[in-house]
Parts: structure tokens; sequence; C-alpha cells
């Protein structure tokens, strides 16, 4: 996408979505959900579309973890840390995860297929460990079905 | 004559394979000519039979589970469609004990109605409650709702009924009916359920709720990480639209209620209802002092109704069957039915919505099957990452608020995390540190800072630093916290910390 393309999609959001009481929020996920993160260069746009300051922009942006102001690689793996996962292995997962991609949280892979985020319950309790890939989510996993589930998506690449 | 299969769409179903269950259902079909209606359901909550096909033969539902795509084949080699013997046979769902003994109510039609139809919905009794509150005045649904004696499902259990009463009777042009459909408690799941699996039932429940209260403008505040649920609500909401059951004129009453799904941003604390409206107001998720109480000024500063998915849920079925049926199941002051949730390590994890009573042992074994490996279950985590370790002396306690509280542990949303005999509940206790210094708002110092400090503390007693020094000093941590934090976050971090060293000194590396 070039630069003129990305501030057209920005100001499209913003103009669409401005006016509904407490729009930020719902700006913040269209700029995401359309671009795969929040451009620090679209925080004064959004700032004066909605006459807030860009500290306070830029502040919601932070606050949140869903919210992410760098690419992330094509495929995020958001992988469960919460206890119920813990109970059924998922410290001994979050080693093979990390090992198998090199990667820790936060970061991306060298090739930009893989990003690595954690997730504090994905409602998946009932068949712990679960992660989430896009919109996929995958129970009981194990390492060898981490390994399968993520050389399908690195062949699919 | 097609032949209709009910194959569930429920996101755990799909995370391990109903999809590709579905799939393979299909194409087999196809390739052997028959025809088939393939209708994906919410869950039945029998998660160990899942991915679980349903097929109706002569009136009835018949179940085969747990199917992979490689058992396809040869269950329409046993003539499955027309309910024919094959060794993932299970006769009716319906007579399985773990369904059977269970009382459902606010779950009555999730897995067996297709979610986003509003003909299956009103045919299995939806809208009934909504048609009563059109034909009443405010005042008697909201006392509908009090003598059924719902309490907030959410975890505090305040009187849901109460809460209404007050916005109610605070005058104002505009008032908000809050959906918290922030579910970010580990363990549980039951509010994702039943929006992927009936989302009518919550929409009318807020839709009676706006009525009640004098409120015309709803949201649902759902967390990102369910992208199912908020399809499903998405679908269901624009159907209500079409049908008038949401909109300007609703059934022709001329009352209005509007609603719209908001989406949260992984931010834990958002849970919290304060944060929420802050995060609905298009801010940072801070928790506000209280009071004012979010019933007198609350969203954008006006009266606000905020309850959890499950409390808005089980509404319909009180105003179709009135206050009485509800209260009439339940001890003490819990009254109704509780949907809990079996997490973690267990061979039977699953829905179980039951009168408040059961006691903690009965749910683990007798519905739970005991621990996945068959290990002695150790402890378990009621009420979400913010409960109690629960050690086994302590399992004959009946779920109820109240019984729970005189334990100091938390029945709160009904989430049951097992652990069996391999966890080490200092390093759990590390965990719920981390977890509230990950997820603090910021806002109050105990929290802010005591949760890093905790960390650190849990630390040293962990690799034996000064570890009776530090015990002391994390027993005064958790003081501050309890006694000085703004909201549960800080508030009750110290209620797994301190469970988790009184019960099982021995992980902390402490000698009894």
């Amino acid at each position: 996408m070039t630069e003129s393309t990305t501030t057209e999609t920005v100001q499209s959001i913003i103009a669409e979505l401005k006016d509904k009481p407490g729009a930020l929020l719902p700006i913040l996920h269209g700029i995401q959900d359309a671009l795969g993160y929040i451009p620090a260069d679209s925080v004064p746009a959004i700032a004066g579309g909605l006459n807030l300051s860009r500290a306070e922009v830029h502040g919601v942006i932070s606050f949140y973890h869903y919210f992410r102001d760098t690419p992330a690689g094509k495929h995020t793996v958001h992988l469960c840390r919460a206890e119920s996962c813990q109970s059924m292995g998922s410290n001994a997962l979050e080693a093979h995860v990390k090992n198998t991609l090199g990667i820790d949280y936060h970061e991306t892979t060298a090739d930009g297929l893989f990003s690595l985020e954690p997730v504090y319950c994905l409602g998946n309790c009932a068949c712990s460990p679960a992660m989430q890939i896009g919109e996929e989510i995958y129970g009981r996993v194990s390492a060898e079905s981490f390994d399968e589930i993520i050389n399908d998506l690195g062949v699919e690449a | 004559m097609s032949i209709t299969v009910y194959i569930s769409g429920d996101s755990t179903a799909i995370s391990i394979g109903a999809n590709r269950t579905a799939a393979a259902v299909v194409k087999e079909a196809a390739q052997r000519g028959v025809e088939i209606n393939l209708v994906r359901n919410g869950s039945r909550g029998l998660y160990w039979l899942e991915p679980l096909i349903e097929v109706v033969v002569n009136n009835e539902r018949v179940a085969y589970g747990a199917v992979k795509p490689s058992d396809v084949a040869s269950l329409f080699d046993a003539d499955f469609l027309n309910g024919g013997q094959h060794p993932l046979a299970l006769g009716s769902v319906e007579e399985i004990p773990y369904f059977k003994k269970q009382q459902r109510l606010t779950f009555a039609r999730v897995g067996i109605t297709d979610p986003i139809s509003l003909d299956d919905y009103i045919a299995h009794d939806g809208y009934r409650g909504l048609k009563n509150a059109l034909a009443s005045s405010q005042a008697e649904v909201v006392k509908q709702v009090t003598d059924s004696g719902l309490r907030g499902r959410g975890g505090a259990a305040f009187p849901t009924g109460i809460k209404w009463n007050t916005v109610l009777n605070t005058p104002s042009e505009q008032k908000y009916i809050i959906c918290n459909a922030d579910e970010g408690d580990s363990g549980t799941f039951s509010d994702r359920m039943i929006m992927e699996g009936d989302p009518f039932v919550l929409i009318e429940g807020m839709t009676i709720a706006g009525l009640a209260v004098g409120a015309n403008q709803g949201y649902i505040y759902l967390r990102v990480e369910y992208p199912h649920a908020h399809k499903a609500l998405n679908a269901a909401i624009a159907k209500a639209y079409q049908a008038n059951y949401l909109g300007d004129n609703i059934q022709g009453s001329g009352k209005k209620f509007d609603l719209e799904v908001r989406l949260g941003a992984g931010a834990y604390v958002c849970g919290e209802e304060t944060s929420l409206m802050e995060s609905l107001e298009g801010k940072r998720g801070l928790v506000r002092f209280k009071p004012p109480l979010p019933a007198i000024s609350g969203l954008f500063g006006q009266p606000t109704v905020v309850n959890n998915v499950i409390s808005l849920a089980s509404v319909p079925i009180i105003l179709d069957k009135g206050g009485d049926y509800y209260r009439d199941f339940g001890m003490g002051r819990s009254r109704g039915t509780l949907p809990l949730q079996l997490a973690g390590n267990l061979k039977h994890t699953g829905l179980v919505e039951i009168a408040f009573g059961m006691t903690l042992r009965e749910l683990l074994y007798d519905f739970g099957g005991g621990s996945a490996a068959g290990r002695p279950i150790k402890a378990v985590q009621v009420g979400g990452p913010l409960g109690a370790f629960v050690p086994e002396s302590q399992f004959d306690t009946p779920l109820d608020y109240e019984a729970f509280a005189a334990n100091w542990t938390v029945l709160g949303h009904g989430g049951v995390v097992a652990f069996d005999d391999t966890a080490n509940m200092a390093e759990m206790a590390r965990y719920a540190m981390e977890f509230c210094a990950i997820e603090s708002c910021g806002k109050c110092t105990p929290c802010r800072i005591g949760s890093t400090r905790g960390m650190e503390v849990m630390d040293d007693i962990i690799n034996n630093v000064d570890r009776e020094k530090n015990v002391v000093l994390l027993r005064s941590l958790c003081d501050t916290l309890l006694n000085g934090s703004l909201c549960a976050l800080g508030g009750m971090t110290p209620y797994p910390v301190l469970s988790a060293l009184n019960h099982f000194p021995e992980d902390f590396g402490i000698d009894e």
C-alpha cells in the first residue's frame, strides 16, 4: 500500500465513524483492520477528526494491548497464557512455540511470517491449551499440532 | 426430503475441528447424492464429545461424537442419517447424565436452535418475555426482576432488580443499557456460548431492560478475542431490526431501543464497569471512583445499567415465567441457576447450568469426572484469575455466593479451573501478581506498583532469598492491595496469592 492510499484509508475511516458517540475505539479498530496496525502518522489525523490532542490519541493506542503501532507479521499467533491453559501444560507449549519461531512475545520472525503475542484467555478453556491465529481458534494445542499448523501456514504463504 | 444435521458452530467446537467435520459431512453427502440440511447450532456444552453431530430422526435428535473427519464415511455407511448404529453413537444428548441432571433456564435453547434464525428463536419460546414486558408497566417489569432474586452473574452478585430500580427512578432524557461482554476471566466461557449459541436471548434481555428503565440505547461491550460471537451478534441484531424487535417502534408499541456492539481491545480491566464505560467513551480504560454509581451517573454522565451477559440473558425467562418461577431454584440468597463452566484439567469440561446449592465436589467429580489425566485434583480456582485457589478440604462447599464468601473464596462468574497435583501453587501465586501488573490500569498505587513488587517478592520466595522475611512482606503487601485498591483487580489479586500461600505452604518452601 502506498503512502497516499494509506492516508486516504485513514481519512475515510475517520470520516465514516467520527460522529459516533465515543468514536475513538471504533476508528482505531477500523484502521488496524484495514492496515494491520495504527501508523504513527495517522495519529494527527485522528486527533484532528475527533478534536482531541495527539497525546490523548497516543495514550489510548498505548493503553490497549490489542492495538499496535508497528506492522505485524503475516500471521499473528496469539498464545493463551491464562490459568486454564497453564493447568493443561501451556508453559511447556509456550517454550516450544518461542523456540520454534525463534522469537519472544511482541516480536516478529525475520522472514516477516509470524508475530507472537500473549493473550489472556480466549474463552476456549474447555479445550486448553488454546491459541488464535487470525480469526481461527485452536484448542488442545500440542507441540506437534502447533508445528503442523505453522507448517501449513508457512507453505500457504 | 432432506435430513437436518446439526454440527456446532461454537468456537470451541471449531477449535477442535467442527468445521473440518462439517465439511467432510457435506462432501460425503454430495458424493452419495444425499440431501442434507446442515445447521450450525451452538454447543450443547459437552465439549469432550465435540465435534458432535445430531441428526433428526422421527422428530428426535440422535447424537454421534466426537466425530473426526476420518469417521464421516463410516457414519454414512452405518446410515447415521436414519439413526444407524455406530461406535460413536450416543443416543439422545438429553439422556446423557451430564446433560440430564442440569436445569437449563438461561441456556434452554443453546445447542438446540439455529442461533441466528429468528423463526427458530420464536418457535422455542423466544420473545415471550418481551411480549409480557410490553404489556406491563416499567415498575412491574423491575419488580419481576427484583422478585426473581437475580444477582449480577458477572461476579459481584449485586441484585439486578435494585440496580434497575435506581436507573428507573433517576430522571434523565438519556439513559443507557450496557451489556458487559468483556468476559476476560480465565476459565469462563458461558457468555461466549450464549452470544454464539443464542444471541437473540441477550438482545431480548437488553430490550426488556431498556423498556424497564426508560433507556433507548444499548451497547454490548464485547472483547475483541471473540470474533465468532461478534459475527453472531451482528447477524442477530440485523434480523431483530428487520422484524421490529429493535428500532424506533418495537412490535408496534411506539417504544424505541437501539443496540450496537462495540469491541474492546484486549484490556482485562475493561471488564470493570467504570473502566468499561471510559473505554466506550473512547478513552483509556482507567477505573473511576465510585460514587457516583453508574446507575446515577454512568456512560457519558447519564444513568446507566451495566449488567453481565448472563444476567441480561436470564431476564427473558424471568419475564416469561415470572420472578417466582426463577426464584424457586437455588438456595439461601443465591436464587435461580448458575451456568458453571468446567475448565482446565478435567476429564469432562463444559457447561453445567444448575440451581445453586450443589457442592463443588459433586461438580468436579460427578460432572467433571476428575482430572483429565486421572491424577488427584490438587486445587481449583473458582471465579477467574482473581478467585481463590480452593483446596480439597473445601470441596464440600455448596455453590452459593455466601457459602463461598464464608471460606474467603469467590464464586464469581462460575468459572472453575482445575489443577492436578503437578501444579506448583507458588508459581500460580507469582503468575497472579504478574497478571495484575500486566493488566493494571495504573490509576491507583497499590495495584500499579504493588503488583510489580509482588512479582519480585514472589521471585525471592521461590528462589529462597530471605524466604521468611519475604513471606511476611508478601502478606503485608497483600493487605495493602486488599484494602487500598480502587477496584477488584488490585483488591482481589491477594485472593489467589494468599489462598495459595495458606493452603499450599510447601510449594513456597515453607515447612509446616
